[in-house]
């Protein structure tokens, strides 16, 4: 590598990759036409990692800091849609604005109390975790939105998809998802071309430097948190219309957090397609190791073979795949 | 120095437990003016740097900018006063390219990204940077390195400018090419340059006035001239020899 400018933001676009790009979402939007009902449902699959990737990425990838708790704001997110629809008959997009606000003023608040007090990095990451499995805990015993014993949403047999309070088939939930996810792309790219994703870069690269440019630094990373809590909220509200239950143990968990962050890490941090091929490459080979160890009788397969997957490409390929794979693809760019 | 000081620091100090980094110390940089704030290893010259630029308050004393306090404003506040300032240890925002550096120091007070890209560019030139444009930062070599650390600080069009050792680990040539640079900037843009240098060489051409630090105290001040012959500097920052072209 000579060095040249691979722009690590990927910014910019070349005739070719607006050819892939729309090549793409081309592909994306038919294939509900001609795929099974199974491969549809690890689309969506696909797509709840490729968007709640994106999110964490802009604060992760872009920003620079790294939450391990991103749970909570799925979670926020699912809990004030559902409950708002079980409980008033409110349609979840009311609840998807009221869940978005929630998590954004939750990680305006987290932020800004760490920030604030000079907690950065890893203590900033386990303090992340920290109120994510607090929340947890209090969902665990609150019980007017059903404490462990969860919440469930009326499954209504409709004719046709009720796209208002988002009732329906397994198709209407993945194009939501697509334009989600192409959505959370087209945001992304847009923040990067703008001050704000420049100032995020600066502060992910140095922060003593960015302030002394003029950056104020604190007011910038809160912003981060408050965008990518939000975008993540709204993605919660269709984990919770799409499995119709919601329990506090799964949709707050640990794990749920850590999911998220392994399709931008796998895809390449900081760029702008990482997080979807992560979510592609991550979700179709976890499938196909399920139906294996099936096949074989071994439980667990998949676990074994995410870790051996992340260790592979952590140790191979530390700039993630799509930067790989973009090269590989002659979609970089050659500036003016 | 008869002209108004764009940059007054009046009298500041600054403890670190037991040892006094900087004490009592005063001197002002008129519009269009390079003071050299020079002395031994440890005299207190990046101490003083951080002072102004906001990294920590003094303990007492003022920092003014144009007339206005700015004495234990943050960083970045310092900077929106009119204050750029460069690393000694330099701190490109290293997978940006260079002129992505630039940009963001451009992006000062303005969301205008056209003419933010404008400007980065200009800087580029002025600083002989054009070429490495697309270059990420991480890849350019050190004495690159130091110059985009000084067109970063430029594009954030400040009142002064403070260089924090930009010269050193360069070649007599890059550090003549700095110096010119340095010496048209002040001439053309009324632009205040307050620099710490241990290459005397630098120091002498560009430097119209001389602080000289020692032990945190202020223990002369005046022309290159008049600094080189003062026995109290040659004593304790030159050594007991005459001073040479490059101490």
């Amino acid at each position: 590598m000579s060095g040249r400018a691979r722009d690590s933001a990927g910014l910019g676009v070349t005739p070719r990759a607006a050819v892939a790009l729309a090549i793409f979402v081309l592909l994306m939007a038919v294939a509900p036409f001609f795929v099974s009902n199974y491969v549809l449902s690890v689309l969506v699959v696909v797509l709840f990692a490729a968007y709640f990737g994106q999110a964490w990425n802009l604060l992760m990838g872009i920003a620079g800091q790294l939450s391990l708790g991103h749970a909570l704001y799925v979670g926020l997110g699912a809990y004030a849609s559902a409950v708002l629809f079980v409980r008033f008959d409110l349609p979840p997009w009311l609840g998807m604005l009221v869940g978005m606000a929630l998590a954004a003023l939750v990680g305006s608040l987290i932020a800004a109390l760490s920030f604030r007090f000079s907690v950065t990095g890893v203590y900033f990451a386990l303090l992340t975790i920290a109120f994510a499995e607090f929340t947890r805990v209090l969902f665990d015993h609150f019980g007017w939105v059903g404490a462990t014993s969860g919440l469930f949403l009326p499954v209504a047999n409709l004719a046709h998809d009720d796209l208002l309070f988002l009732r329906g088939s397994t198709a209407m939930f993945y194009y939501c998802l697509l334009v989600l996810t192409l959505g959370a792309l087209a945001l992304s790219r847009y923040l990067l071309h703008r001050r704000i994703g420049y100032y995020w870069q600066a502060i992910r690269e140095d922060q003593d430097a960015a302030q002394a440019l003029g950056i104020d630094v604190f007011r910038y990373k809160v912003a981060a948190m408050a965008l990518s809590a939000a975008m993540t909220a709204l993605g919660g509200a269709f984990v919770a219309f799409y499995n119709n239950n919601l329990y506090p143990d799964t949709v707050f968990a640990v794990g749920q957090s850590i999911e998220i962050i392994t399709a931008p890490i796998i895809g390449g941090l900081g760029t702008l397609f990482g997080p979807i091929l992560g979510a592609f490459v991550l979700t179709t080979l976890g499938e196909a190791m399920t139906s294996l160890s099936g096949i074989f009788g071994i439980d667990g397969l998949k676990q074994w073979f995410y870790g051996a997957v992340l260790l592979a490409i952590v140790a191979l390929q530390p700039a993630g795949l799509w930067p790989w794979l973009r090269a590989r693809l002659g979609l970089d760019e050659t500036r003016r | 120095m008869s002209a108004t000081p764009i940059l007054e620091v009046r009298g500041i100090s600054k403890r670190f437990r037991g040892l006094q980094a900087v004490d009592q110390v005063s001197f002002a940089v008129p519009q269009g003016g390079i003071v050299a704030l020079i002395g031994p290893n440890g005299a207190g010259k990046t101490t003083t740097f951080n002072l102004i630029a906001g990294v920590f308050a003094p303990d007492t004393g003022q920092v003014l900018i144009d007339g206005v306090d700015i004495t234990g404003l943050r960083a970045d506040r310092v900077c929106h006063a009119g204050i750029g300032r460069t690393f000694q240890l330099v701190k490109p925002f290293g997978a940006l390219t260079a002129l992505e550096n630039v940009v963001v120091g451009a992006l000062k007070g303005t969301t205008e990204m056209t003419a933010a890209r404008r400007l980065a560019w200009e800087i580029l030139d002025r600083l002989g940077l054009a070429d490495k444009a697309d270059l990420v930062a991480r890849s350019l070599t050190l004495p690159e390195r130091k110059r985009l650390e000084v067109a970063r600080a430029l594009a954030t069009r400040p009142k002064v400018l403070l260089l924090d050792e930009v010269m050193a680990g360069l070649r007599p040539t890059e550090i003549d090419a700095m110096v010119a640079v340095f010496a048209e900037l002040s001439r053309d843009t009324g632009l205040a340059i307050l620099l710490t240098e241990h290459v005397m060489r630098a120091v002498m051409m560009l430097s119209h006035h001389i602080v000289v630090l020692h032990h945190g105290q202020k223990i002369c001040e005046g022309t290159p001239e008049m600094v080189s012959r003062d026995p109290q500097v040659l004593a304790c920052y030159l050594g007991k020899t005459p001073p040479a072209g490059q101490a």
